[in-house]
């Protein structure tokens, strides 16, 4: 019992570094971004190869993997992105899904289509088993709670940046409304393009803790594009709790869902998305006062 | 001229079309040994077309109309391998179905934002998915529904291995299929959806019952793809899960991106040139095709459909248009 909700929040916490750079995103320029899930493939691969055929250790490839992706994010949003930001949504949409089609193609040319396999150092193996004789066993494995310190720490960290900095009110202020922010001398484009490049980035990290827990192949941006979408739909796109929330709910029915109803399992996860957002079309933690 | 003259005139019958549709019924006798492939663009053509009265004429970005061509796959194929084997009546239980599903289904694409219907239309057809992947015992899980014998067309026509007669049937559910619809966007009925689609709140204002109108569209559309689904099913005796999957839904997104939106040709002439292009692609790679399709789906979008097919454009300063406020 105690077990699925810790995987099921280890799980949400993956999920929210994920999709938190996607959140921050659609918020910003309004963009409708399904490519997503190729930075955090490609975070993911940049770990596997350094690890697998250089021997980097494992904590060393993670802020690697998290240079790569915010790196591509940067030149993919200068070249590509920035042209599209006017354009209606069905074009954006179609543009997105070419760039995950290429990125699932391309990872199958460079890196074959079978599934990766992690060899995570020594220490982060085992589980450790807290109340064994009570009813309410809970079971840890090492891995999943170094997850979910990194993720905790990470969040703690956006919410300080968001919260407490100049750049994070820029940034806010940007979200509420670009014009007004733009009007009162801040320069929406290069905080965007710094915003992209940490999401992107944060996608590669989520990709690299992931690539073990969610599994690593090249239809990784299609697989998970959908869990994405539903924590930023379901979330909201004007802060970064939102999602948070919207992700812990979704690891933890996800999880608990697949174990209890095993039949009916991602079955669960749909409805319960449709249900809320026809419940509440903006997602379920819209702050008021934004611009809509 | 009235507002009257200016709908008939949109309305009447261009040469042009005849033509076309006299080529595509000669298309199946002529080039006989492409029966096959002639059928399947009837099919994705009707799918399209379907897909285009949805997002061309009310702007609803759905990326799960895959949902009610699976759903008419189904339907037709069981009923035909559980209940009677004619075609007709089979295609007629599939549009039903599909018709019924799509009027369920259209008030959960009222509210919110593009983002908002994008994932509840995309929820819809993955909860098929898994519903037809769970209930193995009816449609055969993720083996397919296989052994789906159909009898004769009309009592005489066998379908045949070279495909000449599944050719001719799709082709002429498209054409009845495809004048409805034509009927139904030049009709009073069309004008208004275009004014929710340029204006939903002045459409609004000006006494158009949107909610019931988009309703009424979303409906027939998904009926539409449920008979693009029935065919599917009944003339390669079959239902396999793919009917369900994203890429069906994005695939067809892209033909009426080929093909331009808000015009019923347009879902033509787009599945037309995506399956000869995915044709021609997958020979040449066979398992990289993905690629290809999204780099030309990247340029499509970037360099804009307008400015694509007319290459003498493309050297020149591009057409400053004046944004709308």
């Amino acid at each position: 019992m105690l077990t699925l909700l810790f995987d099921g929040v280890a799980y949400g916490m993956l999920l929210f570094i994920l999709a938190v750079g996607l959140c921050v995103t659609m918020g910003l320029m309004n963009f409708i971004n399904l490519a997503h899930g190729a930075f955090a493939m490609l975070g993911g691969y940049v770990t596997v190869v350094l690890m697998q055929r250089h021997g980097v250790p494992f904590l060393v490839c993670l802020p690697l993997a998290f240079l790569a992706s915010a790196l591509m994010g940067v030149l993919l949003e200068r070249l590509l992105y920035r042209p599209l930001y006017k354009k209606p949504h069905l074009d954006q949409v179609l543009f997105s899904i070419g760039l995950a089609f290429m990125a699932v193609a391309s990872a199958d040319y460079w890196m074959g289509s079978q599934q990766q396999i992690m060899q995570l150092p020594d220490w982060l193996r085992g589980r450790t088993e807290l109340f064994a004789d009570s009813p309410f066993v809970l079971g840890m494995g090492h891995y999943r709670l170094f997850i979910i310190v990194v993720c905790a720490v990470l969040t703690v960290g956006l919410q300080y940046v968001l919260s407490a900095t100049r750049f994070g009110s820029r940034l806010r202020a940007s979200v509420d409304d670009a014009r007004v922010a733009s009007g009162l001398g801040i320069n929406v484009n290069v905080v965007f393009a710094a915003t992209f490049a940490v999401g992107s980035g944060l996608a590669g990290l989520g990709g690299a803790l992931g690539a073990e827990v969610l599994g690593l192949d090249p239809t990784f941006p299609l697989k998970f594009m959908v869990y994405f979408l539903i924590v930023v739909a379901v979330g909201g796109t004007t802060s970064i709790t939102g999602p948070l929330l919207a992700a812990l709910l979704l690891g933890i029915a996800d999880v608990a869902g697949k174990y209890y109803i095993p039949k009916l399992g991602a079955f669960i996860v749909y409805v319960l998305m449709i249900a809320i957002l026809i419940w509440r079309p903006q997602g379920l933690f819209v702050r008021q006062g934004g611009k809509s | 001229m009235s507002a009257h003259a200016s709908l008939l005139r949109s309305a009447r019958w261009h040469p042009l079309e005849l033509v076309f549709w006299v080529l595509a019924f000669a298309a199946p006798w002529v080039l006989s040994q492409h029966a096959l492939i002639i059928n399947e663009i009837a099919i994705v053509a009707l799918f399209a077309v379907s897909l285009d009265l949805v997002l061309g004429y009310t702007g609803i970005v759905s990326l799960g109309h895959a949902a009610f061509l699976g759903f008419g796959a189904y339907s037709a194929a069981l009923f035909a391998k559980h209940i009677h084997p004619d075609p007709l009546l089979g295609l007629m239980v599939g549009m039903v179905a599909s018709t019924v599903l799509g009027a369920m289904c259209a008030w959960t694409i009222m509210r919110g934002s593009d983002l908002t219907r994008l994932m509840v239309t995309l929820g819809t057809a993955l909860i098929l998915l898994e519903l037809a992947n769970k209930f193995s015992d009816l449609t055969g899980g993720a083996d397919g529904l296989q052994g789906v014998m159909m009898g004769p067309l009309l009592g005489q026509f066998e379908f045949d291995l070279m495909g000449q007669t599944s050719a001719w049937y799709s082709l002429s559910v498209l054409l009845v299929l495809f004048v409805l619809a034509r009927r139904l966007v030049n009709a009073p009925l069309g004008a208004t959806l275009k004014a929710v689609r340029d204006n939903r709140l002045r459409a609004m204002a000006i006494g158009i019952p949107v909610t019931a109108r988009l309703a009424v569209v979303y409906t027939v559309a998904a009926g539409m793809a449920g008979a693009a689904g029935a065919l599917m099913a009944q003339t390669t005796g079959f239902a396999s899960l793919d009917v369900f999957a994203m890429d069906r839904s994005a695939d067809v997104m892209l033909m009426l991106a080929i093909g331009g939106v808000g015009w019923l040709y347009g879902g033509i002439a787009g599945a037309v040139a995506f399956k000869l292009m995915y044709d021609v692609i997958a020979n040449i790679t066979p398992q990289y095709w993905t690629f290809w399709m999204g780099l030309f789906l990247v340029v499509l979008v970037l360099v804009g459909r307008e400015r694509l097919i007319r290459p003498w454009t493309w050297w020149s300063a591009p057409a400053r248009k004046e944004e709308a406020p």
